[in-house]
């Protein structure tokens, strides 16, 4: 075996070694350490940007800002010809609606936030649906009745409003996002949306409306999440 | 500590990526089990390094970290001109790669770890968290690609790979390209075992 030299003898030959390496490594960490300050406004600025490239690359990359999570192995399917939305619990008149059902009564729009808990948003998002009134209006809610259970595809998830909370202006169950119908990754046939709140509290792939006397835990209540997930203050946020 | 690094990256990156992409995501599916793997991978991974430390050469890594740590004239002649000046073991380019690797993993792991834990308790849930690890995952992707082209495929540069897997490289490929590492070597004319 040869004797080898150690290379700081050969650096030094050669002149003024600093120790750039770890001034780097430092530098970097603490920039890196301060984006906790600058990262959320850097990111709005630069959304437009972003979204304009995602959209280039349709749905490879989340277009548009959206990701897509579940809580099971795989993402519920929509068959139009078996799939009901049952709306039952304390109601007058328990109803099974099929997707022409929901398609039949009257059509709002609207363009929302949407605000995940972990971090993440998506603005301008055009929401086509029904307005919960036109379903309430349906069933006839018993005056005993104070809140709507919803009912995922996707076992075990469920959430739930209040019946004021399905009464603000903005809340409905969308079966349209952007122009089309619910993709799959997207909840289809229809989804609670609440821009108020964070998305855990929009069920997707919904299948039931149970009504109820009082709000129960659901999947992500169980886990610790705020019932009343208002955008900004709520959930730690 | 390269293997290590390499492997864990890749799977924390498809991992990650099954967890990020809607399509990925809707294809995949099974989210609670990616999760499963991504976090065990890094807790695996942070505990590989500090059994390499423990375990391992410690003065070789000492070395090699001075190593990096090090820029003379030449190194910063070298980032200049982007080459140009004759460099040692590492070029100041490689140098450079494992400062801001490992600035990253830092950087990860820390966003890495206020992702899992703010779910458990909100006190460590911030809303840029997920936006930092986001933005670490592109530049690292990019910078991947980056290592693999040199590593693989540029010509002039490819045959390093012989050195991290094989662990020795062809003595004129090194003369021409470290040639301050080369010149430490006695040309080898017979097998001696020497002091170290």
């Amino acid at each position: 075996m040869q004797r080898q030299r150690r290379i700081e003898d050969v650096s030094l030959e050669n002149g003024d070694p600093r120790p750039y390496g770890r001034r780097a490594f430092l530098g970097l960490s603490a920039a890196g350490f301060t984006s906790f300050l600058w990262a959320g406004p850097a990111s709005r600025i630069f959304a437009p940007l972003t979204s304009a490239f995602s959209q280039m690359l349709a749905d490879v990359l989340p277009v548009g800002g959206w990701r897509i999570y579940t809580i099971s192995g795989s993402m519920p399917v929509f068959d139009p010809s078996t799939w009901r939305l049952e709306i039952d619990g304390l109601v007058r008149k328990p109803v099974s609606l099929t997707y022409d059902d929901l398609r039949k009564l009257p059509q709002a729009h609207q363009t929302s936030t949407f605000h995940c808990v972990t971090g993440w948003t998506v603005r301008n998002v055009r929401w086509g649906g029904v307005r919960f009134e036109q379903l309430l209006n349906l069933c006839e809610p018993l005056p005993s009745a104070h809140a709507i259970r919803f009912v995922s595809l996707e076992q075990p998830y469920d959430d739930s409003l209040t019946l004021t909370q399905t009464r603000l202006a903005d809340v409905m169950l969308a079966l349209d996002l952007d122009g089309a119908p619910l993709s799959r990754p997207h909840g289809s046939p229809a989804r609670v949306v609440i821009p108020e709140m964070y998305g855990y509290k929009g069920v997707k792939w919904l299948t039931r409306m149970e009504l109820v006397a009082k709000q129960p835990q659901g999947f992500w209540q169980k886990h610790g999440y705020d019932q009343d997930a208002w955008v900004g203050r709520s959930n730690g946020l | 500590m390269h293997w290590v690094h390499a492997s864990a990256f890749v799977v924390l990156l498809v991992s990650g990526l099954c967890l990020y992409l809607p399509s990925l995501a809707e294809i995949v599916g099974r989210r609670p089990l990616l999760k499963s793997i991504h976090v065990y991978t890094a807790v695996g991974w942070l505990a590989a390094l500090v059994v390499i430390v423990v375990v391992g050469d410690r003065a070789a890594l000492r070395r090699t970290a001075r190593e990096i740590d090090l820029f003379d004239r030449d190194d910063r002649a070298w980032l200049a001109r982007r080459g140009g000046a004759p460099q040692g073991r590492l070029n100041a380019g490689q140098k450079l790669n494992a400062v801001v690797t490992a600035v990253f993993a830092l950087l990860f792991a820390v966003t890495g770890f206020f992702l899992w834990y703010g779910e458990r308790d909100t006190r460590f849930r911030f809303a840029q968290t997920v936006l930092i690890h986001d933005w670490l995952m592109y530049v690292s992707f990019v910078l991947f690609v980056g290592h693999l082209y040199l590593s693989v495929v540029h010509p002039t540069t490819r045959h390093a790979l012989s050195g991290i897997t094989r662990g020795w490289v062809d003595e004129s490929w090194a003369a021409r390209h470290h040639p301050k590492w080369a010149a430490t070597f006695d040309v080898p004319r017979q097998t001696v075992d020497d002091d170290r």
